[in-house]
């Protein structure tokens, strides 16, 4: 399946772009993510939060969507 | 009252809404970008009782975002600066500065004192402090920061609501993630945010509307899009910060000690023997170094890798610009590493030097 993937903040910088298309084989969205991190290995020591459904959920999660949001806690102010 | 009758003739706000705006409370941690924004719709909405903490001083660079303050106000505290610049806006408000750090110390006892807390500061030690005094005062916090051209809005803890570590539990260790001295802001971002956080507020003390409460709004300046995101409340999380109640006033801010910064040039020690040098920037960050033997050690990662470098070595270090880099020797000094050096010079000057000393090196 293919997914669009979006990236906030400095992540959008890591991986060079604000979205892009995935194709995916299917499962939980850490092991999402655990193909994400050999695509950019940068990602790896950055935090962040992932939204499916407009709604931060835990990594454990079965992705369902055919779209996510991967979100970095901001600190500046 | 004249100064009201906007407010006053809005049938969802009216005399008995102004009288709650009069009687309200409000602390604002920080008076810098985000700060002095939410400060100014509070003061001229006629908000009765504001707190500003803040234990910095105004420096030129902030005037390009920083809208409480002028030339007038270098050099002054900016808790104490924004109160001057709120009473000349509205002198019918009681303001109290507080010059000084929030910390695990001061935070619970102040908190006690105001109605609704807003999260203006710029660092997660902090954000992370407030947070958790918020869930002991059991006081909704009113949060927002920015990246660059992005920020985020939400309503913390407001009537059993999820928390900011509802939302990001794991504090991003020190350094990971840039601030807006390090990367630059757009100056009207903090503006648009702390004006999203200010409205909140009002509408917390107003009852009026919906709440950013278990929403976490993210807004991007450069595509004008907003995405609102749900987040549940997770009790284990807020569980852990109840449990520590009675420990919270021992705990220290987590911030380096002041070490003395040695500033060096690329042309004091190009040729010094037995150096390494070390470029903190990120991975993918631009332009490489050419003709210098460099170890690439971000500053997110920089803690973890202590114990790679070679420490029979002296250590310059650089960035883009040399902020980073000062930060990276303060880490690398509170790790007991003495030798180590900041290159004044960032990236793209240490560039043109090698540049012109090789050109040097070919015609002579």
């Amino acid at each position: 399946m293919q997914i669009t993937i979006k990236y906030f903040g400095l992540l959008s910088e890591v991986t060079g772009c604000k979205e892009e298309v995935y194709e995916f084989s299917g499962g939980s969205i850490a092991k999402l993510i655990d193909e994400l991190y050999v695509k950019h290995p940068s990602l790896r020591n950055k935090e962040f939060q992932v939204a499916q459904n407009q709604e931060l959920v835990p990594l454990k999660t079965e992705l369902i969507s055919n779209e996510i949001v991967l979100l970095p806690p901001f600190s500046g102010g | 009252m004249d100064r009201y009758n906007r407010h006053i003739i809005l049938s969802e706000i009216g005399q008995k809404g102004q009288d709650k705006l009069s009687n309200a409370k409000v602390l604002v941690v920080g008076a810098g970008g985000l700060g002095c924004p939410v400060l100014q719709y509070l003061a001229a909405a006629g908000v009765g009782n504001i707190g500003i903490i803040d234990f910095d001083v105004v420096e030129k660079s902030n005037l390009q975002r920083q809208i409480l303050f002028g030339s007038s106000s270098l050099g002054k505290n900016k808790a104490e600066a924004a109160k001057m610049r709120l009473l000349d806006l509205n002198d019918s408000i009681s303001i109290n500065a507080y010059p000084e750090k929030l910390t695990y110390q001061n935070a619970l006892d102040l908190f006690n004192q105001y109605d609704i807390i807003v999260d203006g500061t710029d660092n997660f030690e902090t954000r992370y402090l407030i947070n958790d005094a918020c869930i002991l005062t059991n006081k909704p916090l009113v949060f927002g920061a920015i990246y660059k051209f992005q920020g985020q809005v939400s309503v913390f803890n407001h009537k059993n609501g999820p928390s900011y570590r509802c939302a990001f539990p794991n504090k991003p260790k020190r350094n990971s993630v840039p601030n807006c001295s390090e990367v630059g802001v757009l100056g009207i971002l903090p503006g648009i945010i702390g004006n999203l956080q200010a409205n909140e507020v009002l509408k917390i003390i107003l009852g009026i509307g919906n709440l950013l409460s278990g929403k976490l709004l993210f807004y991007d300046a450069l595509t004008n899009q907003i995405t609102t995101l749900t987040v549940k409340r997770n009790d284990t999380e807020i569980q852990k910060i109840i449990s520590i109640k009675n420990d919270f006033k021992k705990v220290e801010l987590n911030q380096p000690c002041e070490v003395q910064i040695i500033d060096v040039s690329i042309k004091d020690i190009i040729n010094k023997k037995n150096i390494q040098f070390i470029d903190v920037r990120e991975l993918y960050e631009q332009p490489e170094v050419k003709g210098l033997n460099v170890t690439k050690i971000p500053l997110s990662v920089l803690e973890d890798t202590i114990g790679t470098l070679n420490k029979d070595k002296d250590i310059a270090v650089f960035c883009q610009v040399g902020i980073r880099s000062k930060t990276a020797v303060s880490i690398l000094k509170n790790h007991n590493i003495q030798n180590c050096y900041n290159l004044k010079e960032g990236v793209l000057e240490i560039n043109e030097y090698l540049n012109r000393i090789q050109k040097q090196e070919t015609n002579g």
